[in-house]
C-alpha cells in the first residue's frame, strides 16, 4: 500500500515538474527554438568548414607536393634570370609559400586554442559592432572546423599512392586535372566518414553559444532551469535530443562507410 | 642529319643534394623511331632517373633533351602536350582504382584529345581486344591479376596513341607466372613498330627483341651497343661482372 503510493507521488510529482518545466508558460519553446538555432550554426559552419577545410588542404598539399620542389629549383637556377616568364613563375612559387605559411599559422592557432575562446574572441572583439549572434557562431565555429576539416582532407589527398599523381602527369593531365580526376575522388571516399564525424563533433561543440547569448538548445535547457529551480527536467531533455541527433548521424556514418567497403577496391 | 631521330638527349645530369648525389651524371644517346632500347644496369645506377627525365617526371638540373626536334628542357615547353605522346608504364601498374578499366583507359583520350565517348570506348575495346581482355572491360582493377593489371596499364597508355613508349620495370612486381604474358604484349608493340625505352632485368627479353641495349652504372652510360655486342662480346669489366652476376 505504501509502496503504491509512493510510486503514484512519484509519477505525480513527476507530471508536475514536466508541466513545470515544459507546458507552463510555454517553456518547451526554449527547446525547441534552441535546438533550431544549434541545427542552424552546425549546419552553416559546416558548409563553411567544409569549404575552408578543402580550400586550406589542397594549399598546403600542393605546396608540399609540387611548392617546395618549385622553391628550390627557382632558389637554385633561377633568381639570377630576370626574364618576364621567370619572374612571374618565382611570384607564383613564393605565393604558394606565403598562402601555405598563413594557412599553418591558421592551423596552430585555431587547433591550440579552446574553441569557445574563439567563439568569445570572434563576438566581443573581432565583431563587436555587430549583434547577429547566429552569424558570429556560423563564422567561429565554421572557422574552428575548417582546420580540423583541412587536416581531414589533406590526409586524405597524401594517403593516395603517389604513382597515382605519376600515373595522371604522365597520361598528361596537369595538375589540377589530376587532382580534380585521379586524387580528390579516391581522396573524398577514404575520408567521408571522418568529415560525417568532424559534423558530429561540432553539433556538440556548438553547446557553449550560450557564452556570447546565443539561445541554443543548451541555453534554452539552461533558461528553464533558472526559470524553475528544478534542473534535472530541462537538462536531461536536452542532453537526449542531443544524444538522439548524435546516434542517427553515427548510424548513418556507419551505413556510409559499409556502403563505401562493399563499392569497388 | 637523321630525319629518324625521335629523342636526343645530350649531357643530362641529374643531381641531388647540390651535387652530393649524382643520379645522372652525363648521359648523351639518341633513340630513333621504332627503335627498342633496353637500359640495364646495376639498382641505384640511374635507370629510372633517366627514363623518368624523358618525360619530365623527374626534372633535369642539367643537359637537354629534344624530343621530336623541340628541347623539352626549356620553360617553354608545354609539359602536358609532351607527355600525351610519350607513355608510360609503371612497375606497379598505378591504375586508378576508382575507375573501371573501360575508364581507365577512356579518360585521358577523351578529357584531354577530346574524343568522343563512343570512340574512345570502340578504340578502348579494340586495345582489349588486342591484349586479350576484352571481357573484363567493366571490371575494376582490384579484380584483375597483376599480369592484367599490367597489360592493362599498357593499352591504357596506348589509347593516347603516344610516339614512344616508357617502361620502368614492368614485369619486376609481378610473380614469375605472369611475366611472359605482359613481355608477350611488349614483344608484340615492338613487331609493330612502337618505340619503346624499357628499363628490365629481363635479359632474354632485352636479347630477343631488343634493338639496342644501354648498360649504365654510377648515373653514366658505361657501354651502349646491339644486343649481341653487350651480352656476347662484353669488353667493358663492369658490365662482365654485371653479366655475370644476372645471367
Ligand atoms: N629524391 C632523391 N634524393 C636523393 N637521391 C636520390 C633521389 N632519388 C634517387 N636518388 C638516387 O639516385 C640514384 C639513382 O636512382 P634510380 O632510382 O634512378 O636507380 P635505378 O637504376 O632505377 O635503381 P633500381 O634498379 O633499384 O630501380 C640512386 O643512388 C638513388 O639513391
Ligand atoms: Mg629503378
Amino acid at each position: 500500500m505504501y509502496l503504491y503510493l509512493s510510486i503514484e507521488d512519484w509519477l505525480r510529482s513527476l507530471k508536475d515538474q514536466f508541466y513545470l518545466n515544459f507546458i507552463d508558460d510555454d517553456r518547451y519553446m526554449y527547446i525547441v527554438k534552441g535546438l533550431g538555432v544549434t541545427l542552424e550554426v552546425t549546419f552553416f559552419a559546416v558548409l563553411l568548414g567544409i569549404a575552408l577545410g578543402i580550400l586550406v588542404a589542397i594549399i598546403r598539399s600542393t605546396y608540399d607536393k609540387i611548392g617546395k620542389e618549385a622553391l628550390d629549383d627557382w632558389k637554385n637556377y633561377s633568381r639570377g634570370n630576370k626574364s618576364l616568364r621567370n619572374i612571374w613563375k618565382g611570384f607564383l612559387t613564393w605565393s604558394l609559400w606565403f598562402w601555405d605559411q598563413i594557412c599553418r599559422l591558421y592551423l596552430t592557432v585555431i587547433r591550440g586554442t579552446p574553441v569557445v575562446i574563439q567563439l568569445m574572441i570572434a563576438y566581443f572583439i573581432i565583431f563587436a559592432s555587430s549583434n547577429n549572434k547566429v552569424l558570429i557562431a556560423i563564422l567561429a565555429f565554421g572557422i574552428n572546423s575548417g582546420a580540423y576539416v583541412a587536416e581531414i582532407v589533406r590526409s586524405g589527398i597524401m594517403s593516395i599512392d603517389n604513382g597515382q599523381f605519376e600515373a595522371g602527369r604522365s597520361l598528361g593531365f596537369n595538375y589540377i586535372q589530376t587532382m580534380a580526376y585521379i586524387i580528390i575522388p579516391q581522396a573524398f571516399k577514404n575520408i567521408l566518414p571522418a568529415l560525417a564525424n568532424e559534423f558530429i563533433v561540432l553539433i556538440k561543440e556548438t553547446s557553449v553559444s550560450g557564452y556570447v547569448g546565443l539561445q541554443d538548445m543548451t541555453k534554452g535547457g539552461d533558461i528553464i532551469r533558472s526559470r524553475t529551480y528544478s534542473a534535472f527536467m530541462p537538462l536531461i531533455a536536452v542532453a537526449a535530443i542531443y544524444l538522439i541527433i548524435v546516434m542517427f548521424f553515427s548510424k548513418l556514418v556507419t551505413m556510409l562507410e559499409r556502403r563505401l567497403r562493399n563499392s569497388e577496391r | 642529319m637523321n630525319d629518324n631521330v625521335l629523342i636526343r638527349v645530350n649531357d643530362l645530369k641529374k643531381h641531388y643534394n647540390n651535387g652530393a648525389i649524382k643520379a645522372l651524371d652525363g648521359i648523351s644517346t639518341t633513340i630513333s623511331k621504332g627503335e627498342v632500347v633496353v637500359v640495364i644496369g646495376p639498382s641505384g645506377s640511374g635507370k629510372s632517373t633517366f627514363l623518368r627525365s624523358l618525360n619530365l617526371l623527374e626534372k633535369p638540373t642539367g643537359g637537354t633533351i629534344e624530343f621530336e626536334g623541340q628541347d623539352i628542357t626549356s620553360s617553354k615547353t608545354d609539359i602536358n602536350k609532351l607527355r600525351m605522346k610519350m607513355g608510360m608504364v609503371f612497375q606497379h601498374f598505378n591504375l586508378f582504382p576508382h575507375l573501371s578499366i573501360l575508364e581507365n583507359m577512356t579518360i585521358a583520350p577523351r578529357k584531354l584529345l577530346k574524343m568522343s565517348k563512343a570512340d574512345a570506348e570502340a578504340e578502348a575495346k579494340r586495345l582489349l581486344d588486342k591484349v586479350a581482355l576484352g571481357d573484363r572491360a567493366n571490371a575494376y582493377p582490384s579484380q584483375l591479376s597483376g599480369g592484367q593489371k599490367q597489360r592493362i596499364a599498357i593499352v591504357r597508355a596506348l589509347c593516347m596513341k603516344p610516339d614512344v613508349l616508357l617502361f620502368d620495370e614492368p614485369t619486376s612486381a609481378l610473380d614469375p607466372e605472369m611475366v611472359g604474358e605482359v613481355l608477350d604484349v611488349m614483344k608484340d608493340l615492338a613487331r609493330d613498330g612502337m618505340t619503346m625505352v624499357v628499363v628490365t632485368h629481363e635479359m632474354g627479353f632485352a636479347k630477343e627483341v631488343g634493338t639496342r641495349v644501354i648498360f649504365m652504372d654510377g648515373g653514366q652510360i658505361i657501354e651502349e651497343g646491339t644486343p649481341d655486342e653487350i651480352f656476347d662480346n662484353p669488353s667493358n669489366e663492369r658490365l662482365r661482372t654485371f653479366l655475370a652476376k644476372v645471367l
